[in-house]
């Protein structure tokens, strides 16, 4: 069998298994996973960015409030159906990465994580500044009855749960099919030495650009969906913790595969769920986790099972 | 009141935040320019100076200047020592990777935020100063018998910010005697200029990078001692700080020592004149956007001959 049907075979098999669990899974674990699938095309646009191109951003939750606020605002005040609502939240998060993009590709390096961090720091002081609108902190809460596409209410459970492995499903998909193709050899090309890339003659900052335009429509996706299912956008989704997030589970999972921001998000959301039970303070164990990542495993869970013999994994 | 006496007000205020900018900046910008790295954690030294003041000085018995200032003696040090840890369990195994330091150094934040928020709690909590005197300010004034003196009602500081100024200009210019006219600061700028020389002329680049960690660390924590008495200790504190002391270093140029501190100056007077006249958050924004658009346009700041 090839290299290229195995990873699908790998991928879809891994699809099935998430339909086949919507049956058994007892109602706590069903509503987590739903939420773990949301967060896993968050995790995997920035895994786009961060795990292919190698560009560092440290401002991620900037597209994913960036998807969240245009859904949401659009159907608060608008009073936008959820349909036309989402691809405001998906045209929000195309606009904010393209002029955000656009002025990354003039920095490199330390320069680049610290620019993205400040610009998502600014959209996060912006969304509690306009707190006529967006309801800061607190936050904005979908009327129930709101959130339906087509007749199916994605409030209900079970097709939350589909809406949600379908969105994973095209993520997958997207991330694969970009993967396989020169686009995505072009940005492991750019990721291993830019220079040589150059020489080659690629024009990296037009991929650096479609890259972060990629990465963050994806986020926004994740974002815009994120508030559809679970009916909420609050101020705490644009900080600096949520641009933290994504890097942890990209990390923890194995940063430049396309399973590991699954893997990771998967690990790490039962890690303090488990933990919470201990304690309130469970950013303690997402910070001890990325000392220890960054210290022992910078491969992360997949990338170290790729090293050691799948090496197909895409 | 007439918007002069406001505006005044303003700059003394202003004065001591740049007063505690400048030593929280000079620290990290003195870990950039020797260790080419960046440390995010740096606002949790601070932080955790501000809380060991507290804890020092309440541990103290009798008069409130006696803790201060065993407080001033003792919490610099010892957040200096766990910074020397945290670089040589942490930043010493990755060998001193710019991009993987900064996602260490998050971690840390993290883990130094919640222990503290899980040992100290998340109150915050006053620290008494040593002495606190109120001190009214006089202006000039036209009258019909020519200039005159007069007090315009509030305007007025207290003897402990004056302090503060003096400590930090004291500090200053001993780290600037301490990097010129020493043999240690010698050894410093010769890592900064040239790690792989000054190897080679047997210089311990591993124990200098050591050092320097806990030197920055020691500097903020100094800074959160000093503040601590105006603003009360808590476990988030060290965020504001943090932003405010890159945007220093990054608009100073990096590892440029007289381009952070003129460029603390400007940020601590700027924003204790914004902060009368705009809301804070906007204030904020404004700054992380001047931060933003000065990396992209001018990645080598004012002064500063690098980029980052």
């Amino acid at each position: 069998m090839s290299e290229l049907k195995k990873s699908w075979l790998l991928h879809l098999g891994i699809v099935a298994l998430l339909l086949v669990l919507q049956f058994v899974l007892p109602s706590y674990h069903h509503a987590s996973m739903a939420r773990i699938m949301v967060l896993t095309c968050y995790a995997m646009g920035y895994n786009i960015l961060f795990g292919y191109t190698g560009l560092l951003s440290l401002g991620h939750a900037l597209f994913f409030a960036a998807g969240m606020y245009g859904l949401s605002l659009s159907m608060q005040h608008l009073e936008w159906l959820a349909g036309p609502a989402l691809i405001i939240g998906l045209l929000s998060g195309v606009v904010v990465s393209l002029t955000i993009g656009l002025l990354l590709l003039r920095t490199t390096g330390v320069a680049f994580m610290i620019v993205t961090l400040m610009f998502s720091q600014a959209g996060y002081l912006t969304v509690l500044y306009f707190g006529e609108f967006t309801r800061g902190d607190e936050g904005l809460v979908i009327q129930q009855e709101l959130r339906s596409i087509a007749g199916i209410d994605l409030s209900d459970p079970t097709s939350r749960y589909f809406a949600a492995l379908l969105l994973m499903t095209i993520c997958i998909i997207v991330s694969l099919r970009v993967v396989q193709a020169g686009f995505g050899r072009v940005l492991v090309a750019i990721r291993e030495n830019d220079e040589r890339t150059r020489m080659l003659g690629y024009d990296i900052q037009r991929h650096k650009l479609s890259a972060i335009v990629l990465s963050g429509t994806m986020s926004a996706a994740a974002g815009a969906c994120y508030c559809l299912l679970f009916g909420y956008a609050g101020a705490t989704f644009a900080s600096v913790q949520y641009s933290i997030f994504p890097l942890l589970w990209v990390l923890l999972g194995g940063a430049g595969t396309v399973l590991g921001p699954f893997v990771g998000t998967l690990f790490m959301f039962y890690l303090i769920d488990l933990s919470s039970g201990l304690t309130t303070a469970y950013m303690l164990i997402a910070g001890f986790s990325l000392v220890m990542l960054t210290l022992f495993a910078p491969q992360g869970l997949v990338g170290e099972i790729r090293r050691r013999g799948l090496r197909w994994l895409p | 009141m007439e918007l002069g006496p406001y505006i005044i007000l303003g700059l003394l205020e202003g004065l001591v935040t740049a007063a505690v900018l400048s030593l929280m900046a000079v620290g990290l910008s003195l870990v950039f320019g020797v260790m080419r790295v960046v440390n995010v954690a740096h606002g949790e030294f601070f932080m955790v100076g501000a809380v060991l003041a507290w804890w020092i000085a309440g541990s103290i018995e009798g008069n409130p200047a006696l803790g201060f200032v065993a407080a001033m003696l003792l919490a610099p040090p010892l957040t200096a020592g766990l910074a020397v840890i945290a670089d040589q369990l942490i930043l010493k195994r990755i060998g001193y990777d710019p991009e993987r330091t900064i996602v260490a150094t998050i971690g840390l934040l993290y883990v130094i935020q919640q222990l503290t928020l899980m040992t100290f709690g998340p109150d915050a909590r006053p620290v008494e100063a040593p002495f606190n005197n109120r001190l009214s300010i006089p202006l000039l004034e036209w009258t019909n018998d020519g200039l005159a003196l007069y007090w315009p009602w509030g305007l007025g500081t207290t003897s402990y910010k004056i302090a503060v100024i003096l400590a930090a200009l004291t500090l200053l210019v001993a780290i600037w005697l301490l990097m010129t006219r020493t043999r240690y600061g010698l050894i410093m700028r010769a890592t900064q200029l040239d790690r792989e020389t000054a190897l080679a002329f047997a210089i311990p680049v591993n124990r200098v990078y050591a050092s320097v960690f806990g030197l920055g660390a020691g500097l903020a924590a100094l800074g959160g001692v000093l503040i601590v008495p105006i603003q009360q200790a808590h476990y988030l504190m060290g965020h504001d700080p943090l932003l405010l002391s890159f945007i220093v270093v990054i608009i100073g140029g990096l590892g440029s020592l007289p381009g952070t501190i003129v460029a603390a100056l400007l940020i601590g007077l700027s924003d204790g004149i914004i902060s009368i006249f705009f809301s804070p958050t906007l204030a904020k924004i404004i700054a992380t956007l001047a931060v933003a658009f000065f990396l992209v346009f001018r990645p080598q700041g004012f002064f500063g001959k690098r980029a980052l």
